[in-house]
């Protein structure tokens, strides 16, 4: 059973362990006082990697080769070289998604970034190369920023049959597909729609606001999102999305998580919509389909129920590979975990700054 | 030459102490702390080499505007201090 799991904060990076069913407990702390960004663990190798906002100083990337004892830093992203398609050159603000290639690629990492670049490094973060033909494609360029200034990725999607095959999901950006490793790319999102663009251009692919993009390993041409205005499933690529139209609960939200085995399956951190985004009635929950978005359970036991207003933002929701343990993370330092598929959640023994990221591993 | 000194902010990556630096400019003069401080770079330019937004220069006693800081002129006696403005919580 999985048995460490990772809050990236506002004010640093906690590892947390399973001392026993229900007891997750701060074993490590580190970066304390700095934002982290990301986390990655890498199964291949045992490596972490954080990512850090500093702010002033810029976005930086660190490696552990010790379980997190101790911390290098490496090469970060850099859009050095490229030229401005806006007002000024681009430049590196954040490090937004981290992901391993496939594992059987040993070293290779993917990175997702604010502005919309995504970088490929095949030596463990050493150096890192921006994929120039989706920084280059013409539709990239309308791209536009949501919640930051500027676009970024923030999913990025292996098929763990071929670590060619990736998607990746951008804010505002929509959803892309590419199987040649980056080479050629196709800009999926038919089916989506958006609300906060005018009715003539709400169906545009690419400025879908998809907030968290997500595929079932087992079933990898099943994806979910979590979009701006809604709750799309596909089923064969990232294409020919269906909107899911829960009446248990908002359908606003950051994240979602989609169960390892099960494509049906998948958990939400619902929030009022868009303008306000707090748990509905002060109630933290998490909704749960098994159905497909046919129906949903909506999951409180162990959550904070009265004046609550915890927001749980697009990386703040991660599931075990075994798919029986999640965690959640929230705007307002709250951490909880469950270990029966969302059915009953402990909250962590920690009062945490704000949470961007949690992650197992 | 002329004397540097940095936030403590910046002391896992630059200079702890005030450093003389050689360089008719600001610019020459950071880029010869270069290879003794190789990561210092990366926190005070951004990806195309412009002092960060952040970032403020302090050359005898004047705060100098970063659009043109890196260009100026330096004095055997300049004393340089290097700070970030402060903001969040």
């Amino acid at each position: 059973m999985t048995d460490r799991a990772f809050a990236a904060t506002r004010k640093g990076l906690f590892e947390f362990r399973r001392r026993r069913a229900g007891d997750w407990q701060v074993a490590r702390t580190s970066f304390l006082g700095s934002p982290v960004s990301m986390l990655l663990s890498d199964p291949r190798d045992g490596a972490l990697y954080a990512a850090l906002d500093l702010g002033h100083f810029g976005a930086k990337l660190h490696r552990s080769e010790d379980g997190g004892a101790s911390w290098t830093e490496i090469a970060a992203p850099s859009y050095a070289g490229v030229d401005a398609d806006a007002d000024s050159p681009p430049s590196l603000k954040l490090i937004w998604a981290l992901e391993t290639g496939g594992p059987e690629e040993e070293g290779v990492l993917w990175a997702g970034t604010i502005p919309g670049g995504l970088f490929r490094s095949g030596d463990r973060g050493e150096s890192w190369s921006l994929i120039r033909p989706l920084w280059e494609d013409p539709r990239r360029r309308q791209w536009f920023g949501g919640g930051f200034d500027e676009p970024g990725i923030h999913s990025i999607c292996v098929d763990p049959r071929d670590p060619r095959r990736l998607a990746i999901g951008a804010s505002c950006g929509g959803v892309w597909d590419t199987t040649d490793a980056g080479e050629t790319w196709r800009l999926g999102g038919t089916g989506m729609r958006a609300e906060y663009l005018p009715p003539e251009e709400s169906d545009a692919p690419e400025t879908q606001d998809a907030h968290r993009l997500v595929r079932c390993a087992a079933d990898p041409d099943c994806f979910w999102v979590q979009h701006h205005n809604g709750v799309f499933r596909a089923t064969e690529g990232v294409d020919d999305w269906r909107e899911i139209r829960p009446t248990t609960h908002p359908n606003f939200g950051f994240s979602v998580v989609v169960h390892p085995a099960d494509p049906r399956t998948a958990w939400f951190a619902p929030a009022v919509k868009d303008e306000f985004r707090y748990p509905a009635d002060g109630r933290v929950v998490v909704a749960r389909t098994r159905d497909g978005g046919e129906s949903f359970d909506v999951l409180t036991e162990g959550l904070p129920q009265e004046h609550a207003y915890d927001l749980v933002y697009r990386h703040g929701l991660d599931i075990d590979p075994e798919g029986e343990t999640l965690a959640m993370g929230s705007t307002t330092g709250g951490l909880w975990l469950s270990e029966d598929g969302g059915d009953t959640w402990s909250a962590a023994r920690a009062r945490l700054p704000p949470v961007y990221a949690v992650r197992f591993g | 030459m002329a004397t540097i000194s940095f936030t403590p902010h910046l002391r896992q990556v630059g200079p702890t102490r005030p450093t003389a630096c050689r360089g008719a400019t600001l610019g020459e003069a950071l880029r010869a702390l270069e290879p003794d401080y190789p990561l210092l770079r990366g926190y005070l330019f951004d990806d195309h080499g412009r002092l960060r937004r952040h970032i403020a220069v302090f050359v005898d006693g004047v705060m100098r505007p970063r659009e043109g800081a890196l260009g100026l002129a330096l004095a055997e006696t300049s004393d340089v201090y290097i700070f970030q403005a402060l903001s969040g919580g």
